[in-house]
């Protein structure tokens, strides 16, 4: 690979590192972007069969073209300011709300040594960039200069500020048993452990001894990105689309799409930190991308079941749950990790 | 030029641009925002420093957290700017000698024997393994225990002085536990009676 790329890099000379990252970055943001596509798909689909409905199957074999006509019907759209809206942060609303679910790619480990950028504090870049998420939602909703997306916009800042501690926490029990705050270090220190010896790696990853931090990540994971059955930020029935209500055209669609590109993320993020990331569940099996996908994979029908099976909860359930249910369990549950480590029955050594 | 210099003076002037504004802009929100993209640069400055954990602690914490709940106030309140600065000319006498004096002060701080190059050579560039977040867990827990315990007590004693400040009891609400509403059984709401078919004649 290295020599085949010489030519290459000579004929770029010392900008040839800056080429070969947005090269490498391309790799990743392209299929990523594929993958929202057909998880918009997906969604339709498996909530179509779950309530014994067909989904769409008008555009292309299987309805398999629907993302391409959606996404070319929005682009052709034309984008409408209101009058009254502050036009600049109009327009950064969605770029803001897009930019961090992209830039938190650069951490993640597809493979053994197959990352974008391999650096030390990769947990808390994620948690940094993962923070950043809100401002999108927020400044739509206050720049449309409308009341039901200043509604909206209200709810999503209270909501994950809430959710955000209790994900913290879950990723402070992560990073006490791994000790490391490097994601590909996070990943291989699952692969050991007692059951991994005995060819069954699957019981050696942390989902088993920080179940109920497995449980409390996936759920806020849910609440941080704003999904059914914690939608009340959009909630059509209440405060009709909420930040979206007055975006049109393109800059809906960078919402859209940034709502599911963050779905994306927290899969690939539960698969990394409490599944194992790509490492195979038996012995026997090799390890590899697929893994990972898979594991990510199912994540996501996670969500789309959730979404078809649960009602939307009430705002004040929402704020209990995350306040009063889920923070002093995380506070508990890290105190307990902490003094099962120094005891003799510690199985992280 | 060295690269470095040139990052560390195109964030710089994003810095001193964005915080400059902080205090000019009209709008209280866009007022927040620069001072938002003030942190973020100053992130960027010090992780420019190698101090990877501090930069980004500050993105998040500040960014993440601190801000997202100072717009959500600054959003709510109707800010009257023209009310704000009537009293401007009165009060920029003692505002400009508080002004003055704070110059004075950092300049014989920074300008004296204690900051030069000479005083405080540039620390040598980490190795290869180094671990900010390591280094500073390190000295927090053993050599700093105390005054970091002292410091997060003061923090408790905050927030528990602003729970009580604010937390009023209202009576004669109708309020409903989300606990009780969570344990209803279809028991205690529904009741199927039997009766007879009712016919007409």
């Amino acid at each position: 690979m290295e020599a085949m790329l010489q030519p290459v890099a000579d004929f770029f000379g010392p900008t040839w590192p800056a080429v070969w990252t947005l090269v490498k970055i391309v790799a990743i943001i392209a299929p990523l972007m594929i993958a929202v596509a057909y998880l918009t798909l997906a969604e339709r689909k498996v909530i179509g069969f779950m309530q014994v409905r067909i989904g769409p199957n008008r555009v292309g074999p299987w309805g398999l073209l629907q993302p391409i006509a959606d996404g070319v019907k929005l682009l052709f759209k034309e984008i409408i300011v209101p009058s009254g809206a502050n036009k600049g942060l109009f327009i950064l609303g969605p770029i803001l709300a897009i930019a961090p679910s992209l830039a938190a790619w650069a951490v993640i480990p597809f493979d053994d040594g197959l990352v974008l950028a391999n650096v030390n504090a990769g947990l808390l870049f994620l948690l940094a960039i993962t923070s950043m998420e809100v401002y999108g939602v927020i400044i739509a909703g206050w720049a449309s200069n409308s009341k039901y997306p200043f509604l909206g916009s209200m709810r999503a800042a209270a909501q994950m500020v809430s959710y955000e501690v209790s994900m913290g926490f879950a990723l402070i029990c992560v990073l006490l048993i791994s000790a490391s705050l490097n994601l590909t270090d996070i990943v291989t220190s699952q692969g050991q452990g007692r059951f991994a010896d005995m060819g069954l790696g699957f019981l050696s990853w942390n989902w088993l001894p920080l179940l109920p931090m497995f449980v409390v990540y996936v759920i806020s994971g849910i609440a941080e990105t704003n999904r059914a059955p914690f939608d009340v930020v959009e909630g059509e029935a209440e405060v009709v689309a909420g930040h979206m209500v007055e975006y049109s055209g393109m800059t809906f669609a960078l919402f859209f799409l940034a709502e599911y590109a963050n779905m994306i993320l927290v899969s690939i993020l539960t698969s990394v930190l409490f599944l194992g990331g790509w490492l195979s569940p038996v012995g026997f099996l090799p390890d590899g991308f697929h893994w990972l996908a898979l594991k990510t994979a199912f994540i996501l029908l996670l969500f789309l079941w959730a979404r078809a099976t649960f009602p939307r909860f009430r705002y004040d359930h929402i704020m209990r749950l995350g306040w009063k249910v889920f923070i002093p369990v995380t506070l508990v549950w890290v105190f307990v990790v902490a003094v099962w480590m120094m005891s003799p029955l510690s199985i992280w050594s | 030029m060295e690269f470095k210099t040139f990052v560390f003076y195109f964030l710089a002037v994003i810095m001193v641009f964005a915080a400059l504004r902080v205090i000019t802009a009209r709008n209280p929100v866009h007022a927040a925002l620069f001072l938002v993209l003030t942190f973020f640069n100053a992130g960027g400055i010090w992780l420019l420093l190698q101090a990877e954990f501090l930069a980004i602690t500050l993105v998040m914490v500040y960014v993440g957290a601190v801000m997202v709940l100072f717009l959500f106030v600054v959003m709510m309140l109707d800010i009257n700017l023209d009310r704000i600065r009537e009293g401007f000319w009165s009060y920029l006498p003692v505002g400009a000698l508080v002004g003055i004096l704070m110059l004075v002060e950092m300049v014989m701080v920074l300008g004296g024997s204690y900051f030069g190059l000479e005083a405080m050579p540039a620390p040598p560039t980490a190795g290869e393994g180094f671990s900010n977040t390591r280094e500073l867990g390190r000295v927090l827990y053993t050599d700093y225990v105390y005054p970091f315990e002292l410091a997060s007590l003061v923090l408790l004693v905050a927030m528990v002085a602003a729970v009580a400040l604010t937390l009023r009891k209202r009576k004669g609400i109708k309020y409903m536990h989300p606990s009780d509403q969570v344990a209803v059984k279809r028991e205690g709401r529904v009741e199927l009676v039997k009766m007879q078919a009712e016919k007409e004649d």
